[in-house]
């Protein structure tokens, strides 16, 4: 018998008064899947991920969820009046009260801001930010974790150190991840499992497997041919690569 | 690698020092500077007699005058009556203000219903109050709490409605993910996202507050500093006149040195900092 499904969308569209953002579409996501949505800006991206948090109401079709749901956001998700510690503290509400300190310190050591624990969010960067969001959001024991550009707000290299130590976390704590992002490599790197979106009005015109373990480098060969696919699928690149088809 | 990895890092921040703004280093003499050059300059005018002395009363004839009303008790019972209306007033219209404004911002339906019935208020002068405040409460704390509350409940209702209003969503996104509900979500988010705005409303209230407090007792008291100023232009006192002043600007500046406090909580500090 198969595990049940962490998320599912079934037949699920989506309009804001007479504008149609998402055309209909089902979405079948397993247990520690990883699945990137990736599309142009304004397509509809936030839309879905808004639909599978239970954000919004989808305008038809179903939306079912098997077990608890977080969301990192773009940024600012941080309570900015907590400090950083009080802010993962809040994510581990599942726990007893005297339990949470100590993980509390297991998490922020993870991604190695422990000696901020004190801090508030402002006095840190943006990238240190992202990182206390993320294991705030990883701490809850969530089934499913929602991550709506998680690293957008970065710099480029940042931005890859991130990924990087995502990538690392899901390997200790396995989660079924869905990441909203416009970042198509990021997408390759970190997902099995990337969908391809349209233009607004929002519909799958691709779905991209990449079979390759995680973590992977950024020029792991799947990745590569995953983020080529990617840009064929979105129009911005030939068919065929000019390197492969040149005469050897 | 190791370089690469070293400079991508975050800046690093010190623990305890970081790269919030420190407070400068205050320089307290600075400070005396001004008052200094006041307190010459006016010493010259009335040494030159550019004005008759009864017109422009000398800082020697204002120091004895603030002493002597200081020593007779008279000038500190004033002090008293007014920073205890002030309080009054300003505790209510904190007290019905906040929530009122909470209501506000929440609900559009309330806005909609009472939006331009603050507005209203707000744009009349607390001053016309006054011939129904005597009318009403007569002479003495009553009009002039009264008075208070009308100058002060509105400008907090509307910010604090204001403030609610902005609350980035994304809070009450995070809250309930974190199942943060019911009573919670007012006390663990509203309320600690609105703070340094509302901190702030009440400092300029509160100024308002003392503005008010001496019309309303120049008219409608039998004491405070508002009646020691009408007082003393009633006795042609004009050194009391300028040493009352004096008290009234000092005090002044120690209530908002006071509330300037609340905005050194660690907790509201982000609201101020980026």
């Amino acid at each position: 018998m198969t595990p049940p499904l962490v998320l599912h969308l079934d037949g699920v569209a989506h309009a804001f008064g007479e504008v149609p953002v998402l055309h209909p579409m089902d979405l079948a996501i397993q247990p520690g899947e990883f699945v990137a949505v990736v599309g142009p800006s304004g397509c509809g991206k936030t839309t879905i991920l808004n639909l599978c948090s239970g954000w919004l109401t989808p305008s038809r079709g179903v939306v079912r969820r098997n077990g608890r749901s977080r969301t990192v956001f773009q940024h600012d998700g941080l309570f900015p009046w907590l400090t950083v510690g009080e802010n993962v503290r809040l994510g581990l509400q599942h726990l007893a009260e005297e339990e949470r300190t100590g993980r509390v310190s297991h998490w922020l050591g993870l991604v190695d801001l422990l000696p901020f624990a004190q801090h508030y969010p402002h006095q840190l960067s943006g990238g240190m930010r992202q990182r206390v969001e993320l294991v705030r959001a990883l701490a809850g024991e969530t089934d499913l974790l929602l991550m709506d550009e998680p690293f957008s707000s970065l710099d480029y290299l940042t931005r890859l150190r991130l990924r990087g130590e995502l990538a690392r976390l899901l390997q200790e704590q396995p989660r079924t991840v869905v990441l909203v992002t416009h970042d198509i490599e990021e997408a390759a790197q970190l997902a099995d499992r990337v969908l391809v979106l349209s233009e607004r009005p929002a519909r799958v015109c691709d779905e991209v497997k990449i079979g390759a373990s995680r973590p992977r480098d950024l020029t792991h060969p799947a990745v590569v041919q995953a983020v080529h696919r990617i840009l064929t699928a979105l129009g911005l690149e030939q068919e065929q690569p000019a390197a492969v088809t040149a005469p050897g | 690698m190791c370089a690469l990895s070293a400079s991508v890092r975050p800046r690093a921040i010190l623990p305890g020092s970081s790269i919030v703004h420190e407070p400068r280093p205050s320089i307290p003499l600075l400070a005396l500077v001004g008052p200094a050059l006041i307190v010459a300059a006016w010493a010259a005018v009335s040494a030159l007699q550019l004005f008759p002395p009864a017109l422009f009363p000398t800082p020697g004839a204002v120091a004895r005058g603030l002493i002597t009303e200081g020593m007779s008790g008279r000038l500190p019972q004033d002090a008293v009556a007014s920073l205890f209306r002030v309080g009054a007033g300003f505790l209510l219209a904190t007290a019905i203000g906040i929530p009122a404004g909470l209501l506000l911002g929440h609900s559009a339906v309330a806005r909609a219903a009472l939006l331009p019935l603050v507005n209203f208020f707000r744009n009349l002068s607390p001053l016309a109050w006054i011939p129904f405040a005597i009318l009403w409460l007569g002479i003495g704390d009553p009009p002039a709490i009264f008075l208070i509350f009308m100058a002060a409940v509105f400008p907090v209702i509307l910010s604090t409605a204001a403030a609610v209003a902005s609350i980035p969503s994304v809070y009450f996104r995070v809250a309930r993910d974190l199942g943060i509900q019911g009573p919670r979500l007012l006390s663990d988010v509203t309320l600690p996202a609105i703070a340094p705005q509302v901190i702030t409303t009440l400092r300029v209230t509160a100024g308002l507050a003392w503005l008010v407090v001496v019309a309303a007792e120049m008219i409608a008291g039998s004491d405070g500093l508002g009646f020691a100023v009408w007082d003393a232009r009633n006795g042609l006192r004009i050194d009391l006149l300028a040493a009352v002043m004096v008290v009234i600007g000092l005090l002044g500046v120690g209530i908002d040195r006071l509330l300037v406090q609340m905005t050194r909580i660690p907790s509201v500090r982000w609201g101020y900092e980026r």
